[in-house]
């Protein structure tokens, strides 16, 4: 290995070396925030460490890492997304009872598990990364240990989610059988020497998109999504919905766009039926939802049916819009599951859409804040999640792939109805009732995301061409 | 600058008001007037200025998003200083008359209202089409807190059922922004939502026709037209005074500014190809909407109906295609501007005093309170088109100019005129007149509501004796709106090029 080799893998090393100290420390001595601080300074450490390796890419590490600037970007958007959730367990954590430490433990190697999704180029990778990220989540999700929805959560995540791995699995099989390799480039290579590609293939593909579409939560493989939102501890939940979404969307994107999947007439049929299945099973459950965590899980089903639309656009620009989309997707779903996190206590888990009664005459700040994600949710001008839309549309339409736009449009009104519904509970009259008081740092970050939703949805025009300039495949 | 100047300020007021609203009820009022009286006097500023060609008065262009081609692109001409004008004034009496009616969450309610007027006033003045959809949106979600939060019994459905007819509408608006960006882009090379150059657009009959229908669904929804109109009576009967005096006399026009910027010049072959069918839909909307009108009981729903039958008037004027006609669409939008909201307010100072809008229960109150049933009188009369008030100058000129386009669609919108002196008499005779129902114990106006009437009325009385500065003012844009049309063969000799009020 060489020193470059090094220098490029620092970011993995950081999230690797970090749990093993906290173990360490925790050992000898057990003290909460000092875990918390330890923890917020490697991320952040992880995060400045991105900005040593750019100069040095695009770098191969063995066939397995790719280390361009498209997977920093991704490293960026993961280590960011992680800190903020680690901010919002912060005061979520400490009021549990009996060893809280260990959760950031778990947060750093899930965490190392995505990362590694982005630098993947080879089937070993992937799936290393994905098991990684798995692990660790059956156990954040099964962190609570006191309250039954939280073991039962995490064991249909970890019955179902083998089940899909096993899919994942055997389809890189299938393909590594077809081919005889298992690095990306090489079968891109393998593939330009076909006319037609061999079914077993198309079979392996198939085999992959069940295990992909499973943590991607796309319908139909989404069945598992409401209980796991609802029973995981809020924080962790916005973490499966940011974090772990957004890596397999990395790796997915990297592995599509190599293969071209989007030329084989096959493959564009099922993945558009994934998305207009997604966009409509996700936001019409939505509307039936009474609890908010599982009415973000559906609309989480729906908002990954509108970005999978992306994959079949083919071109350079389609991903930076689906990188912005994923980005502003990211921002307003920690605010809103952050906003959760901050109102739950330890008895009670502010996920009732009538817990939220009445919610903007007591905290009208915090309201404020769930309303602008809500409606960035909706795609409402002057938050960040209209331009998202409008990007994606845009890409969407330039390639011609009208029937998903329409689609999407529609299922746009759809969501609107049940995001609406829960701003005016949150704007109806209500009998008082005693809520946690927000710590500064739930406060800070909530005021963070708020401006970034602000700021992406009035001057979006820098994130753009940032994208552009780094997340080239 | 003084363009985004106008919606800054409204915007700072807005954050003021609701940050304000914390310590007290009554600095969120003064903030919103005096944000609204500055916007006001600027307007009367530039009016004073300004000479009316048929260039724009200001056009300022920033870049926005200059990735996809978006420009802060904003400009004024006469008939969107009409509108600013319309929007300011009217904004300044919604504050007073809500001074009393509004006691909860003030700020928050002034940082809607003020929220709204902004989304309103950057609608009149974007030359972006991205811009412009913007704006469109902008208003819709603090109208449906309006509604939704201090409105009556049925405010939440009503606010749901608002938010969903126009953000639909408004969406299918959108995929024809983003189908005309495409189109102008594929031919020219040059992807742009800039309003100028996307005029003249080449593109096929077809084409034109779809791309279109979905400005049409978005501008048809708000105006709105009879089979869409299906909102507007929960909205506006459900909203405070404040929300209905807005609903009707701002965001109505919205629709019609729209039609007459965006639909008739970037379509002029296809628009004239719908003219017969717009035609036909504005005077369904004329006589659906008296006579559903008549048969309310509930005051608010009623003037609501009335708001329909009035705005089939501007639909059938605009579909004309003649100097007339334009010009009474015009009148139309200012004098149903204030004629209508007039009544909304009317309709809410008599539920603040005696809580119902059931006008069955109503009944010679003109004995109580004489001032307001003078006042009611009054705007009755402009609403069934009394010669000496605005409306009646606005419907003469849509009727004969509607009778050089198509003489079958201009005779039966004239019965609309017979239908209006029914609802609006039986208005007076419900509750200001004809026999007592119950004794009712309530005041005349107060010193600030009949400022605000008064106001009114020298306004809707100036439009009805001399309403020909309006004219002149709007004059230019209108036929420069008119000569982008194939049929249209405007006689430039009669007109000279710039006019001074």
């Amino acid at each position: 290995m060489t020193n470059i080799d090094f220098l490029s893998l620092t970011p993995f090393l950081i999230l690797a070396i970090a749990p093993i100290i906290i173990m360490i420390v925790v050992s000898i001595y057990r003290d909460y925030e000092v875990v918390f601080g330890f923890s917020v300074l490697s991320f952040i450490a992880a995060i400045a460490s991105i900005f040593f390796i750019l100069p040095i890419v695009p770098h191969s590490i063995t066939p397995l890492f790719i280390i361009d600037s498209y997977s920093l970007f991704f490293l960026g958007i993961i280590f960011i997304s992680a800190l903020l959730v680690t901010f919002l367990s912060y005061n979520y954590l400490k009021q549990l009872d009996g060893t809280r430490e260990e959760y950031y433990i778990i947060l750093f190697t899930s965490t190392l598990g995505a990362a590694l999704l982005a630098v993947a180029n080879h089937f070993i990778l992937f799936f290393l990364g994905i098991e990684t990220l798995t692990l660790s989540l059956y156990i954040l999700i099964a962190f609570e240990k006191s309250k039954i929805r939280s073991i039962e959560a995490g064991t249909k995540y970890l019955v179902l989610a083998s089940v899909s791995s096993a899919f994942l699995l055997f389809g890189m099989g299938l393909i590594y059988l077809t081919f005889g390799t298992m690095e990306f480039s090489a079968i891109v290579l393998a593939m330009s020497h076909l006319v037609k590609l061999p079914p077993m293939f198309i079979y392996g593909f198939g085999m992959m998109l069940v295990g992909i579409g499973f943590k991607l939560a796309l319908v139909p493989f989404h069945i598992w999504t409401p209980d796991v939102y609802q029973g995981a501890p809020a924080p962790v939940s916005s973490y499966i919905a940011t974090v772990s979404k957004g890596a397999v969307v990395a790796v997915f994107i990297r592995f599509f766009f190599n293969i071209k999947g989007f030329e084989n007439s096959s493959i564009f049929m099922v993945i558009s039926g994934i998305a207009i299945l997604s966009m409509f099973v996700g936001n019409l459950l939505a509307i039936q939802q009474k609890n908010i965590k599982r009415l973000l899980a559906y609309s989480s089903i729906a908002n990954m049916g509108y970005l999978i639309i992306i994959l079949l656009t083919g071109s350079n620009n389609g991903i930076q819009s689906a990188i912005f989309y994923l980005i502003t997707y990211f921002i307003t779903t920690i605010g809103a599951f952050g906003v959760i996190s901050l109102l739950s206590t330890k008895d009670f888990e502010a996920e009732k859409i009538e817990d939220f009664k009445g919610l903007s005459w007591k905290k009208p700040w915090i309201a404020a804040v769930f309303t602008l994600c809500l409606l960035s949710l909706a795609g409402i001008p002057i938050t960040a999640g209209f331009i998202a839309k409008f990007y994606l549309i845009l890409e969407g339409m330039k390639a011609g792939l009208l029937i998903l736009i329409f689609s999407m449009i529609i299922n746009s009104v759809i969501g609107l109805y049940y995001y609406l519904r829960i701003i005016t509970t949150m704007f109806s009259s209500a009998e008082q009732t005693e809520l946690p008081t927000i710590s500064l740092l739930g406060k800070l970050t909530l005021a963070f995301i708020t401006i970034g939703i602000l700021i992406l949805g009035v001057y979006p025009g820098w994130l753009i061409d940032f994208i552009a300039k780094y997340a080239m495949l | 600058m003084i363009l985004i100047y106008l919606i800054i300020i409204l915007l700072a007021g807005a954050f003021l008001a609701w940050i304000s609203g914390n310590r007290s009820q009554v600095w969120p009022r003064i903030i919103s007037l005096v944000t609204l009286s500055v916007d006001l006097l600027l307007i009367i500023y530039l009016l004073q200025s300004a000479s009316f060609s048929n260039k724009w008065l200001i056009d300022i262009q920033y870049n926005w998003i200059p990735q996809f081609g978006i420009g802060l692109h904003l400009a004024l001409d006469g008939l969107s200083l009409l509108m600013l004008l319309l929007t300011f004034f009217l904004g300044i009496i919604a504050v007073l008359i809500s001074w009393k009616e509004i006691n909860a969450k003030v700020g928050f309610f002034h940082f809607n209202l003020l929220l709204i007027l902004a989304g309103i006033v950057g609608v009149f003045l974007s030359l972006d089409l991205f811009l412009f959809y913007f704006f469109w949106e902008l208003m819709l979600v603090p109208m449906y807190f309006l509604i939704g939060i201090w409105g009556h019994e049925n405010r939440t459905k009503a606010a749901y059922k608002f938010f969903l007819y126009t953000q639909a509408s408004g969406l299918l608006m959108f995929i024809s922004i983003l189908a005309l960006y495409f189109v102008h882009g594929n031919s020219t090379g040059f992807y742009t939502f800039d309003y100028n150059q996307l005029l003249g657009t080449q593109m096929s009959s077809t084409t034109a026709m779809l791309i279109m229908s979905g400005f049409l669904a978005a501008f048809l929804v708000k105006l709105p037209v009879v089979p869409l109109h299906n909102w507007l009576p929960d909205a506006h009967s459900e909203a405070p005074t404040a929300g209905s005096l807005i609903l009707a006399a701002l965001l109505l026009k919205t629709g019609a500014y729209g039609l007459l910027r965006f639909v008739v010049p970037l379509f002029p072959k296809a628009s004239v190809s719908f003219a017969p069918i717009g035609m036909a839909l504005g005077v369904i909307g004329i006589l659906y909407g008296a006579k559903l009108a008549f048969a309310q009981t509930d005051l608010k729903r009623l003037i609501a109906y009335t708001s329909v039958s009035h705005m089939g008037f501007v639909i059938l004027g605009i579909f004309s295609f003649n100097e007339l006609a334009y010009q009474g669409v015009v009148m139309q939008m200012i004098a149903h501007g204030i004629s209508t909201g007039a009544l909304f307010i009317i309709a809410g100072q008599l539920s603040e005093r005696i809580h119902t809008r059931d006008i069955s229960k109503m009944g010679g109150l003109w004995e109580k309170a004489p001032f307001m049933g003078a006042i009611g009188l009054i705007f009755s009369m402009a609403s069934l088109g009394l010669p000496g008030l605005g409306n009646f100058i606005a419907e003469l000129l849509i009727l004969i100019g509607a009778f050089k386009a198509n003489v079958l669609m201009s005779v039966l919108a004239c019965m609309g005129l017979i239908a209006a002196t029914l609802y609006s008499l039986r208005i007076l005779q419900k509750v200001f007149f004809g026999k007592k129902n119950s004794d009712w114990k309530m005041n005349d106006l107060s010193i600030r509501e009949k400022l605000v009437s008064v106001s009114l009325v020298i306004i809707i009385i100036g439009l009805g004796l001399f309403p020909r500065p309006v004219i002149n003012i709007a004059k230019p844009a209108l036929l420069k709106t008119l000569e982008s049309h194939p049929e249209m063969t405007i006689d430039k000799d009669q007109h000279p090029k710039t006019y001074k009020l």
